[in-house]
This record gives C-alpha cells, sequence and structure tokens, in this order.
C-alpha cells in the first residue's frame, strides 16, 4: 500500500511492555496526522477516595500498591506529606538509609525498562526472551542488575516488592551494618554493568527527532535530586512541593481514567529522566558524567528516543550512589522520628524513577486522613507523550502500517509510562484514513 | 497439557498495581529457565507478540471492577485450561474493595471531576466471584518463590501445595521473639496465611495481613487481645480491612468491630457456574 499521503490510522489495543494496559491510536488524513489519543482505560481505584478516613501512619503501605514497580516513591511521597504536615525534619541517618532504598528501586526499575521493556524496541525484537536468543549475554547483564536492585530493597525495605520496614518518621528497623555492606559486593559489579549499559545503548541506532519539552524536576543544592529537593522547570518555576502541589492543575477528560496535569492549568510538561537530567546533569557525580559525556550526550537532552542512554547514566549514578551510602553506612538510633500528628495541609514530592510523584494530605490532630491527592509521573506526562506521539507519527509516515505502529509504541515507551499509577490502562490504536 | 510441546502460559491482568506480575519478572536467576520450560503466549508487560489462545494455563492477576473485565475474565476462562489467580487483588479484591463499604457512586466523586465519564462497578471482586479457579495464589504481592514452586508442581504433574497456617509458625521458625506477647505490638500474624516468610516481625513490625486469612483463623480471639492491648475498635476495624478487607473472614471481624458494612453486593455476571 501507499504510505505517506491519503488517510491511514494505526491503533493498538494493548500496548505491551509498559506498566499497566491502555491503548493508543494516531489518525492520519492527506498525509498530516491529526487525532492522536493515549487512552488509558486502567479501571480506577479511587485511592485518594480509599485514604480519606485512615490514619495518617497507613499512607505509605496504603499508596505503595498503586504501583508494584515503583512502591518505594509512594511510599517516600507519602512520608515526606506526613512529615511535612507535622513539621518533622528526619536526621541525616535516616535520610542517607532512605536514599539508599530508593536507588534499589531505581536500579530495579530502570534495569527493568532498559532491558526488558526498550531495548527490544531498538534490535527489533518483540520482547527480551527473542532478545536473549540473540545475545544472551545483555539480558543475563540486564537481569543481574535488576537482582541487585531489588536485594538492595530487600536489605533496607524488607521485601522488594511493596517493602515492608517504611515508616512515616522513618523505618521500623536499621538494617545491621553487616548486611548493608554485604551489598557493596554486587553493588561494584552492577556498577560495572551500568557502565557496560551505556556503552551498549548508545550504540542503538535513534531516529533523529528532538521535541521542545517544557522540563520539571526536583533539585538539590548538592546533590541529583531524587528523594527531596526542589520542583524546578526549564522555563523559570523553582517551588516548594507545596507550591508545586497548588499550581498543578488537573483535567478529567472523557478519554482516560488518569487526570491530566498542566502547570497553572495551561503548560504541559514532562517529568523523568530526560527532564532531571536535562536541569541537573551538573550535579552528576564524575563517573556518571563521564559516562554521559562518553556516550554523547550534551549537558541538556531533547531526543526522547535516547531515554534509554540517559536512563543508563542514571543506572550509573544510583549504583554509584548507593556504594558510597554503603560505604558510610551508620544505622539511624532510633530507626525512626516521633511524628505527633496536628491538624495540618503537608505536601511531599520525590522522583519516582519514572518521574516526578507528589502527595499532598490534609490531617486532622487525631492524625486522620480528611483529603488526600496524588499526582503520579504518567499523569503529568501523558499530554506530552501525546505531543510526541504527534511528531513522531509525522515525522515517520514514510514508514509502512507495521513499522509505523512499532515507531508510535516505542513513542510511548520512550517514557516508561505506568499506567497502573496513572488511573491505571494503556492500549495504542495509530488510524490512518 | 501436550507431552510434544511446551506448555503455553498467558499472564492477564485486570485491577491491580502490576506486582504480581512484576514478581514473574523478578525471578532473575530462573527467567531464561522458566521461558526455556514453558511457552510464554501472552505477556503484554514483558512482549508486544501474543499468541491466540487457548493457553495450557493462565495467571490471573487484579480483581473485577468493571463491566467489561467481568466479560473478559469469563473469556479468559473459555481459553485456559487451568486458571490461577495470583494476588490479593485476584483472591480477595485487593485494597480497592475497599469500595465495597461506600456508598454507590461515592469514591468516583471523590477522585474525579466527571464521575459520569467514570465506568466501573460499585465492587471490587475476586476472580472466584465469576469463574471457577483451580488455584489461589495470596499475597500483596504473591511471594515468588511460591510461584515458582506452584509452576513447577503442575509442570511436574504434581498438585501444588498453598500454605494454609498461620505467620506465626513463620516467626517461630526463624526464630523470631513474638511481638504481641512480648511487646504488645497489634500484629495480624495469628490469623494470617503464611508465606511471606514473616518479614514484618523480623524488621519489628506487626504482620498487617498482606496474604489474608488463614484457613482457620480465629479472628474474633486476636481482636480480643487487641482490645486488651488497648486497641480502639476503629483501629482494630482498619487492621482487617487492607489489601484482603474483602476476604469473608476478615471482612466479618471488620463489621463486627463496628466498621461499615459492605453497601453493594450484587455484580453483573456473579455466577461461577458452568462458564468454562
Amino acid at each position: 500500500m501507499s504510505h505517506g499521503s491519503g488517510e491511514r490510522t494505526i491503533s493498538v489495543e494493548g500496548l505491551a511492555r509498559v506498566e499497566g494496559e491502555g491503548s493508543l491510536r494516531v489518525e492520519v488524513h492527506d498525509g498530516v496526522v491529526g487525532e492522536v489519543a493515549l487512552e488509558i482505560f486502567e479501571p480506577p481505584r479511587y485511592f485518594e477516595a480509599m485514604l480519606v478516613g485512615r490514619n495518617f501512619t497507613e499512607a505509605p503501605d496504603i499508596t505503595s500498591r498503586i504501583c508494584g514497580i515503583c512502591p518505594v516513591a509512594y511510599q517516600m511521597s507519602a512520608c515526606a506529606a506526613m512529615e511535612a504536615a507535622c513539621e518533622v525534619v528526619v536526621d541525616e541517618r535516616i535520610r542517607a538509609l532512605r536514599r539508599l532504598l530508593y536507588c534499589g528501586e531505581w536500579i530495579q526499575s530502570h534495569a527493568l525498562h532498559v532491558y526488558l521493556l526498550h531495548a527490544p524496541d531498538f534490535l527489533g525484537c518483540a520482547d527480551a526472551v527473542e532478545l536473549a536468543e540473540r545475545d544472551q549475554g545483555a539480558v543475563e547483564r540486564g537481569l543481574d542488575l535488576k537482582r541487585t536492585g531489588n536485594l538492595v530493597m530487600e536489605i533496607v525495605g524488607g521485601r522488594a516488592v511493596h517493602p515492608v520496614n517504611v515508616r512515616v518518621g522513618g523505618f521500623y528497623r536499621a538494617p545491621s551494618p553487616e548486611a548493608v555492606s554485604a551489598l557493596a559486593e554486587p553493588l561494584f559489579r552492577a556498577r560495572d554493568q551500568a557502565l557496560a549499559t551505556v556503552e551498549w545503548v548508545a550504540g542503538f541506532d535513534f531516529p533523529d527527532v528532538e521535541a521542545d519539552y517544557r522540563f520539571v524536576a526536583l533539585r538539590e543544592q548538592d546533590r541529583y535530586a531524587i528523594d527531596s529537593g526542589r520542583a524546578v522547570s526549564s522555563d523559570g518555576h523553582d517551588l516548594s512541593p507545596a507550591e508545586l502541589s497548588a499550581l498543578v492543575v488537573e483535567e478529567h477528560v472523557e478519554r482516560s481514567t488518569a487526570l491530566h496535569a498542566r502547570l497553572g492549568g495551561v503548560d504541559q510538561y514532562l517529568t523523568g529522566p530526560l527532564a532531571r537530567y536535562s536541569l541537573n546533569s551538573a550535579m552528576l557525580p564524575p563517573l556518571a558524567a563521564e559516562a554521559a559525556a562518553g556516550a554523547g550526550l550534551g549537558p541538556v537532552c531533547k531526543n526522547p528516543f535516547r531515554s534509554i542512554v540517559v536512563r543508563a547514566v542514571e543506572l550509573v549514578f544510583a549504583c554509584d550512589e548507593a556504594l558510597s551510602l554503603v560505604e558510610n553506612y551508620e544505622p539511624p538510633n532510633p530507626p525512626a522520628a516521633t511524628v505527633v500528628p496536628r491538624a495540618a495541609i503537608g505536601s511531599g514530592a520525590t522522583e519516582a524513577p519514572r518521574g516526578l510523584l507528589f502527595h499532598t494530605y490534609e490531617i486532622d490532630d487525631a492524625g486522620t486522613i480528611r483529603t488526600a491527592r496524588i499526582v503520579p509521573p504518567t499523569s503529568q506526562n501523558q499530554l506530552t507523550i501525546e505531543s510526541d506521539l504527534r511528531q513522531v507519527a509525522q515525522e515517520s509516515l514514510d514508514l509502512g502500517d507495521d513499522e509505523l505502529q512499532w515507531r508510535c509504541e516505542q513513542a510511548v515507551r520512550n517514557h516508561d509510562p505506568c499506567i497502573s499509577c496513572a488511573a491505571h490502562f494503556l492500549d495504542v490504536t495509530v488510524e490512518s484514513s | 497439557m501436550s507431552p510434544s510441546a511446551r506448555p503455553t502460559v498467558a499472564v492477564w491482568k485486570f485491577a491491580s498495581c502490576d506486582g504480581c506480575q512484576l514478581s514473574i519478572l523478578d525471578c532473575e536467576e530462573e527467567l531464561l529457565q522458566l521461558v526455556g520450560t514453558v511457552r510464554i503466549a501472552h505477556f503484554l508487560e514483558m512482549s508486544r507478540a501474543s499468541a491466540k489462545g487457548p493457553y495450557d494455563l493462565s495467571l490471573v492477576e487484579g480483581s473485577i471492577t468493571t463491566e467489561d473485565d467481568a466479560k473478559r475474565i469469563k473469556q479468559v476462562r473459555r481459553m485456559s485450561r487451568k486458571l490461577i489467580a495470583i494476588g490479593a487483588c485476584a483472591t480477595a479484591g485487593g485494597i480497592q474493595g475497599l469500595r465495597n463499604f461506600a456508598a454507590s457512586g461515592e469514591y468516583a466523586s471523590v477522585v474525579y471531576a466527571h464521575p459520569e465519564y467514570i465506568k466501573a462497578l460499585d465492587t471490587s471482586t475476586p476472580i472466584s466471584a465469576h469463574v471457577p479457579v483451580d488455584l489461589e495464589l495470596y499475597g500483596c504481592p504473591i511471594d515468588r518463590f511460591q510461584l515458582l514452586g506452584v509452576l513447577t508442581a503442575i509442570l511436574a504433574g504434581r498438585r501444588p501445595r498453598v500454605p494454609g497456617h498461620s505467620v506465626c509458625q513463620e516467626c517461630k521458625g526463624r526464630g523470631t521473639v513474638c511481638l504481641l506477647v512480648s511487646r504488645g505490638t497489634p500484629c495480624m500474624g495469628p490469623v494470617t496465611r503464611a508465606g511471606c516468610g514473616a518479614i514484618c516481625p523480623g524488621v519489628d513490625r506487626g504482620c498487617f495481613g498482606c496474604f489474608g486469612p488463614t484457613d482457620t483463623a480465629n479472628t474474633a480471639s486476636l481482636a480480643g487481645q487487641f482490645r486488651g492491648e488497648g486497641l480502639t475498635p476503629v483501629d482494630t476495624s482498619r487492621l482487617f480491612r487492607t489489601f484482603n478487607a474483602a476476604a469473608p473472614a476478615f471482612m466479618a471481624e471488620s463489621v463486627a468491630q463496628g466498621g461499615a458494612p459492605p453497601v453493594a453486593v450484587s455484580s453483573p455476571g456473579n455466577d461461577a457456574e458452568g462458564d468454562r
């Protein structure tokens, strides 16, 4: 059939290799991409309603069930929000242990995305099983990296999926110095594997696409932000988590059970690895910065397909950071700060592997939750993912239908959307009429 | 299962967090061996390739919360020789089962500006409320070693075993001092099914019931003990009302402690009979 002109519809119902379920649809009329929709049909689970009437101490465990891939992000944002409401600042040892746990989640989630979800696209494979038939060593390296991330989560958090050791104020029990120092050996290996990952993905072929993103990410003064910081944007915003929560307006549209977020109700934006890297690349420690330079990344990356390289660089960073936290580990004693509830509103924001995640809670004097608001990364990114789809489809109209569909799927997977988080179903449909 | 070919496995998702599916991918050491032993015919989170059924075995994650899903689970059942429900959502309705205790439409109006756009049922129900299930694997999330054990048993033609005893026995096994007895820490261990390895008491935390009720849970006795430790009925009701809130034993105790009773009980196609 002829491509590039006439009417085409690319449609994928049941987008694969993303977390959760949704669909994609792109319509092409007379060689021009028209309607583009990332539809999220994942059935709603109403977390914000379930939380009302629960105790403030329950938020980390309940919200972690929003997402099995990034439960730590939910736990950390919930803890930060509750501690802000109760005006508690935890000590440096607790912060360091939280950061170590969070590094474990970044390693696990990024290794999953790079190797099992994203890389097969670049190598023309349906999945990592097919990839393993061609390059078993690469897949084994990815699985070993992932295992190390899970191991960190198990030692610090007590379990890899939905860790049990996290509480508002800190931890139930600080892991022993012996258990933590035993992480050094697998983390050394993981750091080398992460460096090899950067080299591997840097050699992939990338479509020559750049988008004009409005980036939003957390920033800290002295380090690459993960577990805290102020939300900064590429157009000059510099916001506390509470100010961010006030500025972000979510819109409910008919085609999606995820709410669409805009800054000030107007501007779409992008969070996640591209945003973090582009806003904070100067904060990367030397090893990760050198790996980025070696992979040909400049200080800013606007090519969504290269997000796999940025994720690989963040893998190097997370392994390196985790190693340094392991080497300097001192068990917090007590393992948690005492948190006394007070009637207040608190916001907390942290960097989930796939982007910024913020929570805002109103609690009363008894610690009962009155209102809850949870804004996951994919809700914030959905409008930008649709813009990407439009641009990528428009620039790829010379491809045949099957390849165009695959390219469109890839345009969505570039951003590692988590539809379970966003509400939670992703299907891809590309319509060319 | 046909002895000549690798058995086919399909993985399905309903309302859930993906964590139980992730547990399959978390079998890092065994994953490549597993995919050499069985053919993963449908697993959207892992592959864009999908083979048509029927399948020898389906693993089903998530609960039924929409009319479409109530229909889809029947199709899945028809395509599957064996069906295993995995995780608290699929076996008890999950954390989203809390909606079963709220007035119809109340939850949607809290979260969405236009609840009229939302097509969801008033209830979150387990897979077994809709179709016959060959085996239930509990947990929020499931334990990946238990999953591997069950898959191995099925592949070998053995009957898989899922523990029916309590977390208490796991604490004894690992030598963890009883938190409830020694410190008065509220712990759901005595009424909660084993399978996690007693990881919460292992970090000085009371069990919070991820694996749901044991086969013979004496919840009233435990609730009495909680009262003796100074918990209010509201606190006790909340302890029974989390990830397995709609599991019958936990639901009954949470209601006995004064929690709101389940409001909506009907869901479409709620006939487990004759739909294979």
